[in-house]
């Protein structure tokens, strides 16, 4: 699948397959192409070439019909911030066709745990109450496949944790879960398997310790100094054929398993995670 | 090869298809209008009470009793006070039609989220826009009742105000989601009222008669949709001729197309 916007490249030969009963992390820097492809996953955006399926519906001509199966998390709020928790969640049960908007109702209030709150305006809510909603109002209508677009993006901590929480009980549930985010944590608690996207293709696919294994071995050796050392590590660990990488004040040997003990002392071993993975395939620093 | 992308699930038992306009849709989109609606709904029917209120103090018993007493034989209070209608409805339907749909495409982020449920750009803009003609075709009305509080006799042809006021409302609003569909920025908006907006509203015959303006300007306001209404107004309330339902046809005709338009220029701008 393609889709250009005038001379930017959004999405280029993306080929992706989520099976049931699965959440899948598509993973990559910011401008990678996840928005454009969770847009075309709604009809909201129109391919230039290939060929979409969802649910057994083909898109753009059935987009409408896929939408009703589907739930949608959007990244930016996008609640009606005067109308009260409740109306906000009916208005969506009733675009979802819900036969008893009453009751959908009730189960979305007890998912954002917010039935104390069902009677305030959206504007009275905190960032996490809102937050909670939104992911609520995905799930008004018990949907087969939710779409999560960067679920958590630029919440604190405290809030993100909470989120986690309830995306990890609608993955117990089996909901089939495709989830676009660029922060290597989200992804590693919460996705079954990761798809890293970088300039509108996947290029790596597996599950997150197999990725790890397959791209960044077994351990990482992060040697920290002034300039002048990290450069003198850089250059050694290139001789030997390693891979490095750049890593905030550091740089991360990856793969040093390999190093035929070259490891410097001062250098801190650590297991190798999706973050090597992400930034030797992307090249971006991860967030 | 191909490339595909795919979400598979197992199929369940032969799910139904949605079809293209579907009420249910339409009255979802209209029950979030109605929803937001009950919070504003005082200060929107406060100035739609005073307005033709303030209008008809200054214009009708100003304007009637220092320099014209009737025009065609109706008391000049009368005359503005039914071409009023028309006044109301433009105001309460371009208006809030460009403003509303560009505040929530732009700012609020309000159709990504109805796209995204089972709802297209077609049922997205037909319920705006009846939502916009109901309220509209409402309030539309109020200049009516205000005259007839200051003497206008009632007539059992001003029972069909509303709906006159309804369908140029539908037009009306059309028109306004079409301009926020197109226009780059808010500001834009000062274009459309400068160059659409405010001279429709004065050669609608509200204020004054347009057998009195120039030939061109007489045949240009036979394309103001305003004008008919105004005309159908004054009908319903001084009698209906055969040619109001040409008029009334027009604003139909008005509406359908307006409708189509914005439908189109709505597309445009949320479909990528």
């Amino acid at each position: 699948m393609a889709k250009t916007f005038g001379p930017i490249t959004a999405v280029d030969g993306l080929d992706l397959e989520v099976p049931e009963g699965i959440c899948l992390g598509l993973l990559g820097p910011n401008g990678a192409g996840k928005s454009t492809t969770m847009r075309l996953l709604t009809g909201q955006a129109i391919a230039d070439s290939g060929r979409l399926r969802v649910l057994d519906y083909e898109l753009p001509a059935e987009a409408k019909t896929a939408r009703w199966q589907m739930g949608v998390v959007p990244q930016l709020d996008n609640l009606d911030v005067d109308v009260t928790v409740e109306d906000n969640l009916a208005i969506f049960a009733r675009l979802y066709r819900v036969p008893d908007v009453g009751a959908a109702v009730e189960k979305a209030l007890a998912i954002a745990r917010l039935r104390e709150r069902r009677r305030d305006a959206v504007d009275e809510l905190s960032g996490g109450m809102r937050r909670r909603l939104l992911l609520a109002r995905g799930l008004v209508h018990e949907p087969r496949l939710v779409l999560l677009d960067e679920p958590t993006v630029g919440l604190d901590p405290q809030i993100r944790t909470e989120l986690w929480t309830l995306i990890g009980e609608l993955k117990a549930r089996g909901t089939t879960i495709l989830m676009s985010t660029h922060y290597i944590e989200e992804a590693e608690r919460l996705a079954d398997e990761v798809a890293v996207m970088h300039q509108g293709r996947i290029i790596s696919r597996g599950r997150p310790a197999e990725l790890i294994a397959e791209h960044a071995g077994r351990q990482t050796a992060e040697v920290y100094g002034p300039p002048d050392r990290l450069a003198e590590a850089r250059a050694e660990a290139e001789s030997r054929g390693l891979l490095v990488r750049p890593a905030g004040p550091a740089i991360a040997i990856v793969g040093s398993e390999r190093a035929d003990g070259f490891v410097p002392d001062d250098a801190v071993v650590r297991a190798a995670s999706l973050e090597d993975v992400f930034v030797l395939l992307t090249g971006e620093e991860a967030d | 090869m191909e490339s595909a992308t795919t979400v598979q699930q197992q199929p369940k038992a032969a799910p139904r298809r949605l079809r293209r306009l579907e009420r249910a849709a339409i009255a979802g989109v209209m029950s979030r209008e109605v929803a937001n609606f009950r919070t504003y709904w005082k200060g929107t029917t406060f100035s739609s009470v005073m307005e033709p209120l303030v209008y008809l103090l200054a214009f009708g018993l100003g304007l009637s009793a220092t320099l014209v007493d009737e025009v065609n034989g109706v008391p000049y209070l009368e005359f503005v006070g039914t071409g009023m209608v028309a006044t109301a409805v433009i105001f309460s339907s371009a208006l809030p039609a460009m403003f509303g749909t560009f505040v929530k495409h732009r700012f609020q982020n309000t159709y990504d989220a109805i796209l995204a449920a089972p709802v297209d750009v077609e049922e997205l803009v037909s319920a705006e826009m009846l939502w916009i003609a109901t309220r509209s075709g409402t309030y539309g009305c109020v200049p009516l009742l205000v005259t007839i509080g200051f003497g206008l006799d009632p007539a059992p042809g001003m029972l069909l105000t509303p709906l006159f006021c309804f369908v140029t409302a539908l037009g009306f609003s059309g028109f306004g989601v079409a301009m926020a569909a197109t226009v780059a920025k808010i500001d834009q908006f000062n274009y459309v009222t400068a160059l659409f907006v405010t001279p429709l509203f004065l050669v609608a015959g509200t204020f004054f008669p347009i057998d009195g303006l120039p030939e061109w300007a007489q045949v240009a306001a036979q394309v103001n949709p305003l004008h008919q209404l105004v005309e159908l107004v004054r009908g319903g309330a001084f009698g209906y001729e055969w040619v109001d339902l040409l008029r009334f046809a027009f604003l139909v005709a008005f509406a359908l197309a307006t409708w189509r338009v914005a439908i189109h220029q709505m597309r445009e701008r949320l479909i990528d």
